[in-house]
């Protein structure tokens, strides 16, 4: 049976405990519950009453394609509101080999406490010293982790950004390749698993049991119809495996939604030279690869290896977001050194989406000139440091603004936004608004139908049907990151007739458990109840639905459209 | 005066090299445009003609900027 490890930090005691009323949940749902009912919504994040949660999703072990991503739950020290924060990896999948749902780190010791490696065994977990690998970026530290536990490695773990607790800091983990690529992003996370003083988590790769489906012959069934459902549509059968998720460069910009210059402008000058058709030349040339699946059973393959000049890997995981953030937002055109950032992001652990725009502010406060990648290189690799100005970069948008006395933060609820302009995207505007998570396009992609003809087409120059496509959007996707499935899976399943009812077969046959797709509504329901409640408590208001005033005062060229919503019509997106 | 042709993804094949200025007749419509061009039409499912969402019955003239991608997300 499946139970949630709670590990106190500063006592090292543990417990494996029966799920108790945590029944029935995975993934985000469960992530936010716990966050909800156990932290006080007044605590400092990085105080000993914050958690940190890891859970594998409702088909976490399971063999139905594209199911392993991990949700990282947590009060987040950017926001100060409740975080799920997702990512792919091979721990969802371990988890329940290890009879886990959940792991909870919980307390912290005292201030100079050294840092510790978590070592999850059948039963039991050891405090190892981690001393040779604090202060280390996250690949050297991860091929050290390699060399002590072997290719079958599965690790979380933070960078000297977690180390120091800036509120960029991610938790990255490994992936199918051995490498630590993948991150849970946003929010912080990775500050909170600073605190607490805990450097990596292993799980034991000699303790694997095997894991079944309840119901095998209908599971096999629903698995192979939501194969083809995949298989069947072209976004997750050839648009995401061909270009990566850096084919959006070249859509937003002809769309005229790419935030350009610290979201002055809607168009790119250089868009072509930043493009996911540019980043396949690049790749082909150099012989890396232009397709990987971030997580066991990944049938999509979004990802890819990026090498250096030299034909020597670089980075990974390397997203339209990424390249958004330094190629346009910032105006830095030399795509090696936009991969260059994009690795020290991975190997400080700090969020590209809040690195790559502090970077923009930095620019617009004239710290380094505008499209310098050189300078933004060193500034980056100043973050973990005890420079100043890595404590500054580190603490991304809000914290870099006001050190640099700059007045144009594109941020909800203290998270700086992502690539889609809210004024010509504002379907994904109002999820940036209204979800519980500050701005985030993943809490209720939008833009499928504002901009990509998929599940509809709703026009995102205008308000009209943007606060329900948003709604829907948002439900849809919290039962999603609770199940454990990739969120791309999306795309097919919104133009599906028997997406959602495949989705809700595999839950059922795997689990042994009921479930309809009203129970996966409901899921999705209950989680951003959930994160709503906590946001209450932790003293959000309506107010904080509002994005920044120049959204409303500046017209985005070349639609030359505003923000246009109040906070009171905007309540009607949430649940 | 013609033209601004953007092919992008798996149609880039199609970019003729006249793409900066590539010359359109009167009455010409994205259908048209995309038929000369030797695209399957089924192929393009994302138009953009001066960063407008556009289909394949809209029509082109002298000065677009006209985009054409095959079906694409991201994220």
């Amino acid at each position: 049976m499946p139970q949630i490890l709670r590990i106190n930090c500063r006592t090292k005691e543990y417990n494996f405990e029966e799920v108790g009323p945590y029944v029935n949940l995975g993934g985000r749902a469960l992530t936010s519950r716990l966050i909800n009912k156990e932290v006080p919504a007044d605590c400092h994040p990085l105080s000993a009453e914050n958690k940190l949660v890891f859970a594998t999703g409702l088909l976490g072990g399971s063999t139905a394609a594209n199911s392993g991503r991990v949700s990282v739950g947590t009060k987040s020290p950017l926001t100060g509101g409740i975080k799920e924060s997702n990512s792919g990896g091979l721990f969802a999948h371990k988890m329940p080999k290890m009879d886990l749902l959940a792991i909870v780190l919980e307390d912290k010791p005292a201030e100079q406490a050294p840092f510790s490696t978590l070592f999850i065994t059948d039963g039991k977990v050891e405090f190892r010293d981690a001393s040779d690998i604090v202060g280390m970026d996250n690949y050297p530290a991860h091929d050290k982790l390699l060399e002590q536990y072997g290719n079958k490695l599965c690790a979380a773990m933070i960078g000297p950004a977690g180390e120091t607790v800036r509120q960029t800091a991610t938790i990255q983990f490994t992936d199918p390749y051995k490498r630590p690529a993948r991150s849970a992003g946003r929010g912080g996370t990775g500050a909170v698993m600073g605190s607490k003083k805990i450097k990596a988590i292993v799980l034991d790769p000699e303790f694997a049991n095997k894991v079944g489906a309840v119901d095998n012959d209908n599971f096999k069934t629903a698995r192979s119809t939501w194969v083809n459902i995949l298989k069947g549509h072209p976004v997750t059968s050839e648009g995401l495996p061909g270009f990566g998720t850096a084919v959006l460069v070249n859509v937003v910009n002809e769309a005229g939604a790419l935030p350009t210059k610290n979201f002055r402008y809607g168009q790119c000058e250089h868009a072509a030279e930043i493009s996911g058709e540019k980043m396949a030349e690049i790749i082909e040339s150099r012989k890396g690869k232009t397709t990987e699946g971030c997580h066991a059973g990944c049938i999509i393959q979004c990802s890819q290896q990026y090498n250096d000049a030299d034909g020597n890997y670089l980075t990974s995981g390397f997203e339209y977001e990424t390249i958004w953030a330094f190629g346009a937002n910032a105006l830095i055109k030399d795509f090696d050194d936009i991969a260059t950032m994009d690795r020290i992001c991975d190997d400080k652990g700090m969020d590209t989406i809040e690195a790559g725009n502090t970077i923009a502010v930095a620019m617009d406060g004239g710290i380094i000139p505008w499209g310098d990648g050189k300078a933004a290189i060193e500034l980056l690799k100043k973050v973990g440091s005890k420079d100043p100005m890595g404590m500054i970069i580190g603490n991304g948008v809000e914290f870099a603004g006001g050190a640099f006395g700059v007045d144009r933060l594109p941020t909800v609820k203290r998270q700086s936004m992502p690539a889609y302009d809210p004024r010509a995207v504002k379907g994904v505007g109002v999820t940036y608004a209204t979800t519980a998570m500050g701005a985030d396009h993943t809490a209720g992609y939008g833009v499928t139908a504002n901009l990509l003809g998929v599940g509809g087409s709703i026009d995102g120059l205008k308000k009209e049907g943007n606060i329900e496509l948003s709604k829907n959007l948002q439900v849809a996707t919290a039962a999603i990151d609770s199940m454990g499935f990739c969120l791309f899976v999306a795309f097919a399943v919104l133009d599906s007739d028997n997406g959602v009812q495949t989705m809700a077969d595999l839950v059922q046959s795997w689990t042994g458990n009921s479930f309809t797709p009203d129970d996966l509504i409901a899921l999705g329901v209950g989680a951003m109840k959930d994160e709503q409640a906590f946001n209450e408590r932790a003293g959000f208001t309506k107010a904080d639905d509002k994005l920044p005033r120049f959204f409303e005062t500046d017209p985005l060229p070349p639609h030359n459209v505003t923000w246009d919503y109040d906070e009171d019509e905007l309540q009607a997106a949430k649940v | 005066m013609g033209i601004e042709l953007k092919c992008f993804a798996t149609l880039a094949k199609f970019l003729p090299e006249n793409g900066d200025d590539y010359p359109v007749e009167s009455g010409e419509t994205v259908r048209s445009l995309v038929n000369k061009l030797g695209m399957p039409e089924k192929d393009v499912t994302l138009i953009f003609i001066n960063a407008v969402r556009s289909n394949l019955d809209s029509e082109v003239n002298d000065g677009d900027r006209v985009g054409l991608f095959p079906p694409v997300g991201g994220g």
